[in-house]
Formats: structure tokens, sequence, C-alpha cells
């Protein structure tokens, strides 16, 4: 609670106080009129204050100017009709100002919890100096300090490791407390936390480019990016507001004037009364507040869990995803080659994958690399002389004085070796060992482990369409569609004719309620991110690119993320539209019941109040997104 | 040129009326409040200078909406 909201608090309990109090004393006439005031003055001076303004301003129709029109005029109505029942009057203030101060705090918690739960910002970073560690402000670490980070410590900075190693949460970051270890020369990425190991890091960026601000930046300027939603909100509030006080006048003048031409009496007080309370209904607040505090939650509960959405508009898109356009590599597939099979060896296989490896260990080519990793031991180059690549096909080496050849069909051709060809899809190595065929090796990508599964979901949750592009060779792509169970692939495509065949499933789904989304690794896909209805992009912890051209950044690169965002989208989407429809219904009931006279100023009040703290407390559901 | 300010306002409609008044100043390319992270971002229109066009735009502000302020 801040000052203001205490202040009115005090407000509020003094003025219901004496509100009760008078109820016990009876006094009548001029008296009683003034002793009421005083509870009324007390709650509602500054609302009379603000609605003056507003006049003086030409900004006459706002809430303050409606409750000081009702209130003035309930009050008017008791003097008219010497009923002396100003309880009304004062009530009605009362409660407005209660729903005002609800809306204050509520808003105020939520903003408060909203901002910790995005709260990754580190507040200091650690330099050694004389032996003595010293706390500084993470703006003030040039590149290529040397900062230390403690157990318990977050990562204020990106870097690399050192000294020391550790087991890092990179829960902030992905949702997933999934830990990773690093060691000496390992990148590390601030944001994360340093579980057990003192660690000493150099860093290779300043804080404004870390990991962590970009962040940050992105996702406190999300809600600035307003939601169609949003937009029809404050369009609708502007005219509401203005309607409502013009139909208020027409009541209270229109039949009492029709009844005294047909000759009965005009009542006017009971049409005054209707139209008050037609004022009192009329606040737009509920709608107003209701609808960014959805997408706000929403936001931040999607960046709790690893999804980063830039805007509140791309929530609102998201959550129409009816098409889910897949990059292959990286995406739906490890991008990383391994060892997936050795045939028709030979040798024993770890002889075959050691020669393979050893005879291409001066080569930087990615299969060269899997190879190594298969090999899994460190390898000595003196083991290997006379090497001879031949660009394309392969590499020629002597591993220990004896002649490997290792590489594709064309080099065996080459050799006059008769190769056996292999049926498995991906890259195939065929070694040849003193001229005579050893066997091949099978090299390819794989699958992610939640990839198919990710699909299912995906189709489960309403999505009518899944495309995958790859530039890959159609019988690697294929096999992989077929696998995950894919609609349509697109393959051997370069990265010009992905951003066209995501154009022409544009023109497809034409309809304005079914958007494309576009899921790619961000690395050289980033125009075909910007070219989809909404742009993913995974796996994106360190990569700017990725966080630059995407719409939506999935901090891991689990695709069962991608269903999440999606759910996440429509659960908040959900709320917004519950909110709006709840909201005006009820207000519009209210305004129907108010004009025949069933509702009076306590209903009012309720469709006022009630109506915003019920959609205050809906929008905050949105926050929880920890089970979709 | 875009700048970001932060502001005090207690309503969301209050918060919406201010976003009209400041894009209506003159000077201002185009404004956007954002009642939930209480900032507001400015884009200044070519050549002008953010710092009397913000106390304009302050004024405007404080004239739809009395209970308002903008941290300059």
């Amino acid at each position: 609670m801040n000052k203001k909201q205490r202040i009115m608090l005090v407000r509020i309990l003094v003025s219901a106080a004496l509100l009760i109090a008078l109820n016990f004393i009876p006094v009548t006439g001029v008296l009683r009129f003034v002793l009421y005031l005083v509870p009324y003055l007390v709650i509602g001076y500054d609302i009379l204050i603000k609605a003056g303004k507003g006049i003086k301003n030409h900004q006459v129709f706002d809430e303050c100017f409606l409750m000081a029109a009702a209130t003035v005029g309930a009050i008017a109505l008791a003097i008219y009709e010497r009923s002396g029942d100003y309880t009304e009057a004062v009530a009605v203030m009362l409660f407005y100002q209660v729903g005002e101060w609800f809306q204050s705090y509520a808003v105020g918690k939520s903003r408060r919890n909203i901002s910790e739960l995005m709260d990754i910002r580190p507040d200091y970073a650690n330099i050694e100096k004389d032996g003595q560690l010293e706390k500084v402000d993470p703006d003030e670490v040039e590149i290529g300090s040397i900062i230390v980070v403690q157990p318990g410590e977050k990562v204020p900075i990106d870097g690399t490791v050192v000294e020391g190693s550790s087991t890092l949460n990179t829960a902030a970051l992905t949702g997933e407390s999934l830990p990773r270890e690093v060691c000496p020369g390992d990148e590390i990425i601030s944001g994360c936390i340093n579980m057990n190991g003192l660690l000493k890091i150099k860093t290779s960026k300043e804080f404004g480019e870390s990991t962590v601000s970009k962040i940050l930046d992105l996702v406190e300027n999300a809600s600035s990016r307003k939601s169609k939603s949003e937009d029809f909100i404050s369009r609708f509030a502007r005219i509401y507001t203005p309607a409502v006080c013009y139909a208020a006048l027409a009541l209270a003048v229109l039949p009492p004037l029709v009844l005294m031409l047909l000759g009965q009496p005009a009542g006017w007080h009971t049409w005054i009364y209707r139209a008050l309370t037609f004022l009192v209904i009329s606040c737009p607040c509920a709608l107003v507040i209701s609808i960014p505090l959805s997408f706000f939650a929403g936001i931040g509960g999607a960046s709790n869990a690893g999804v980063l959405v830039k805007g509140s508009n791309y929530l609102e898109t998201l959550s129409q995803t009816k098409v889910v356009v897949f990059d292959k590599t990286g995406t739906l597939t490890q991008g990383v080659f391994e060892v997936n099979g050795i045939h028709h060896s030979t040798l024993e296989n770890e002889k075959l994958i050691e020669y393979a490896a050893l005879a291409e260990s001066a080569s930087s080519h990615p299969i060269s690399k899997s190879l190594q990793k298969a090999y899994g031991k460190p390898v000595d180059r003196s083991r290997v002389t006379d090497i001879q690549e031949i660009s394309g096909n392969g590499v020629m080496a002597k591993v220990d004085g004896v002649q490997v050849a290792a590489g594709n069909d064309k080099l065996m051709a080459h050799l006059g070796i008769q190769a056996i060809p292999c049926h498995s899809v991906g890259t195939i190595i065929h070694v040849a060992i003193d001229g005579k065929y050893a066997g091949h090796i099978v090299i390819s990508d794989v699958i992610k482990p939640h990839a198919k599964q990710a699909i299912q979901a995906l189709k489960a949750a309403g999505v009518k369409k899944t495309v995958m592009l790859t530039g890959d060779a159609k019988k690697v792509a294929d096999q992989v569609a077929a696998e995950l169970g894919v609609d349509q692939v697109y393959s051997e495509l370069l990265p010009a004719d992905k951003v066209a065949k995501v154009e022409q499933l544009l023109a497809q789904t034409s309809s304005a309620k079914a958007k494309v989304a576009f899921v790619g690794d961000g690395i050289n896909d980033a125009p075909v991110l910007r070219r989809a209805d909404i742009g993913i992009a995974m796996g994106a912890m360190g990569s700017d690119a990725a966080i630059e051209a995407a719409d939506v950044v999935l901090m891991d690169d689990d695709p069962l993320k991608i269903v999440k965002a999606i759910k996440i989208s429509r659960k908040c989407l959900g709320i917004v539209y519950q909110n709006i429809v709840f909201a005006i219904g009820i207000k519009l009931i209210c305004l129907m019941l108010g004009a025949v006279g069933v509702a009076n100023m306590w209903l009012a009040i309720f469709a006022d109040v009630g109506v915003m703290i019920l959609a205050v407390l809906n929008a905050i559901r949105a926050l929880f997104v920890k089970k979709l | 040129m875009k700048k970001s300010y932060k502001i005090d306002v207690d309503c969301a409609n209050c918060a919406n009326k201010m976003e009209e008044a400041a894009r209506k100043t003159p000077g201002v390319a185009n404004a956007v409040v954002n009642f939930m992270t209480l900032k507001m971002n400015v884009e200044f229109e070519e050549g002008q200078d953010p710092k009397a066009v913000m106390q304009q735009v302050r004024a405007n502000c404080k004239k739809v909406e009395d209970d308002c302020e903008i941290f300059l």
C-alpha cells in the first residue's frame, strides 16, 4: 500500500463510520442535511474538485463528472422530495471510492507480482580487487573484465568461464530447471543462477548488450504494443461514456415531457433518479483496466515459462494460429549430426570409426566433427600422415602407416573400389583400408525427443496444418516428415524459397482469423520469421539475431514449448473475451434495468464496482500457466 | 527519435486519455502509454526538441487528467 492508498483507506473508514452513526441519530431538516454533508465531503471532495476541473478544461465526460452528477443529483432529489434520504448519495460515493481503492490496490499488487516474476535483473557484479570482492553496478563493468560469481548468485553479464566449474540453474531464462554444467572455456549467459561452485568469468559483452538486459527490455516493452482488443476497448470507452451521459440526459427529460403531453403526471423525480442510476452504471473502469491487465499477466506468465512474447498484439495473433510451418534443422531435429549406424564393417566398429576420425582429423567439416565425437577420444594428429583432401569427395591419409580412404561413392569409384550402397537416410562415409572396402558409416541429423509429441499436441490444440520446410535432400526430408507426422513437406529449398513458400501459405489461408506461424532456430531464417504472421524463434538463449527477428522467442529448444506458447495465448485471449463480454454484458443489462426502473443505485454500484473487481480477479488468472 | 518516460497515474482510462493528449501535442509523432508498467514511450517528429515538447505534453496531460505526473 502506498501513501495515497493509505490516506484513501482512512477516508473510506471515517466516512463509513460517520454514515453508520448518522443512521442512529434522529435529526431532521437543515441540520440533517449538514450532518450528512460531512461524510459526503470526506469521501468525495476530490471527486467534486476533479469534476469541476474537468468542466473547466472542457473534459466534461469523465468518471468524476458522472459520480459528481449522480450524487449531487441524488442529494438534490432528497431535498426536493423532503425525504431526507441522503444515505444513498453518500453510499454511492463511498462504494465508488472503495472500488477505486480496490482497483488501485489490486493493480499495484499484480504489477509488483508480475514484475517480480519477470525480474531476472542482477543487482551487482563482483569484481576482485586486492584479493577482496567488491560489488559494483553491472553497468560499470567493461568488456574483458573478470567477474566473480559465487554460489547462489546470478550471472550478471555474458562471458566465458576462465576458472572454476559449477552447475547452472537456467530456470529464470527457460522456465525449465534443467541444470547445466559449465567448466573453463564454456560460454556463459547472464541470468542463470550459479548453484554450487565459484566461477570466474571473463565478460564478452557490456551489461546493456547482455542476454539478461535484452530479455528484460523486450518483456518490459511488450505490453506497449497493444492488441486489437485493447484498441477496441479504448475506442469503445471513448464513445461509451459520452453516449451514456446523453442517454441519461434523455432519460431524465424525454419521458416526463412525453407523459406531460399525454396529459399524465410527469413524475420528474422518478425519471431523474433513473437517469442518475444510469450515470453510476456507466463508468468504463472494469473494461478499461481488465483488458491490459489480462495481457500483462499473460505476458508475465509466459515469460516465466520461458516463452517471451514481444507484444500483446503477438499474443493475440498467436492464439489464432491455424497453420504452423517448421524449419527442419535445429527446430524439429537437433541440427547436430551424429553417427547413427555402421554397416558391413570388416573391422570392429570402434576401429573403423577410429580410422575414419583420424583420417578426417584435419578437416573442419561438420562430418569430421561428428566422427571425432563418435570416436570419443582426443585425436593424436601425429599418427596421421600424407593427408590428401579430395574436395567434395573425401580424404585419403596414412593412419599408423596404413592407407585409409574415407568419403562418398565417388571417392570409392575413383579408387576403383566396389562400395556397398546404403539404404539408410543420411550422409554415408565409405571407408577403405589398404585399398579394400571396410564398411560405411551413416551420419544423420537426430530428431528431437519431443518433436513427434509436439506435432501431435499441436493437432490436438486445433492447429489445422503442419508444414516442414528444409534445404535438405528430399529423401531425408520425407523420412523425417513421415516419422513426425507432418502434413506437408517442401525440401531442397534455398532461404529465398522458404520465404516464397510461406507467402504461398499465407495466401492460401486468406481467412483473417487463421494465422500462419513460422518456427525456426533464428539462424539464417530471419526473413521468414519476419514474413510470417507470427515468427517464433527457438533455442534463442544467446542468439541476438533470433531475438531481433522473431515475435515470440522460446528460450530453450524443446518443440513442446511451441504448444505451450499457443496454449498460453489461447488462455489469455479467452480471459480477455470473457472480460469484454462479461463487463459489457452486465453493464448493458443493468442499464436496461435502470431505464425501466427495476435497478436502483445499489445495483448500479454493483454493476460498476463489483464487475470491476471480478474482471480484475479474472485477469490475474492469465498469470497461471504452469499446468497448460 | 524515441524516448521513454516514467509516469504516475491511477486509472487505466486516465492512462488512455493521457495517451490521446500526448498524441495530439504538436511535435509528437506517436505516443504509447503503458498503464501496467507506468511508462510513456514518445516518438518525436524530426527536428523537435524533446524537452520543450515534453513540457507541452505534460501540460496537456494535466489538462485531461489532473491527477497524473510525467517524470521528465
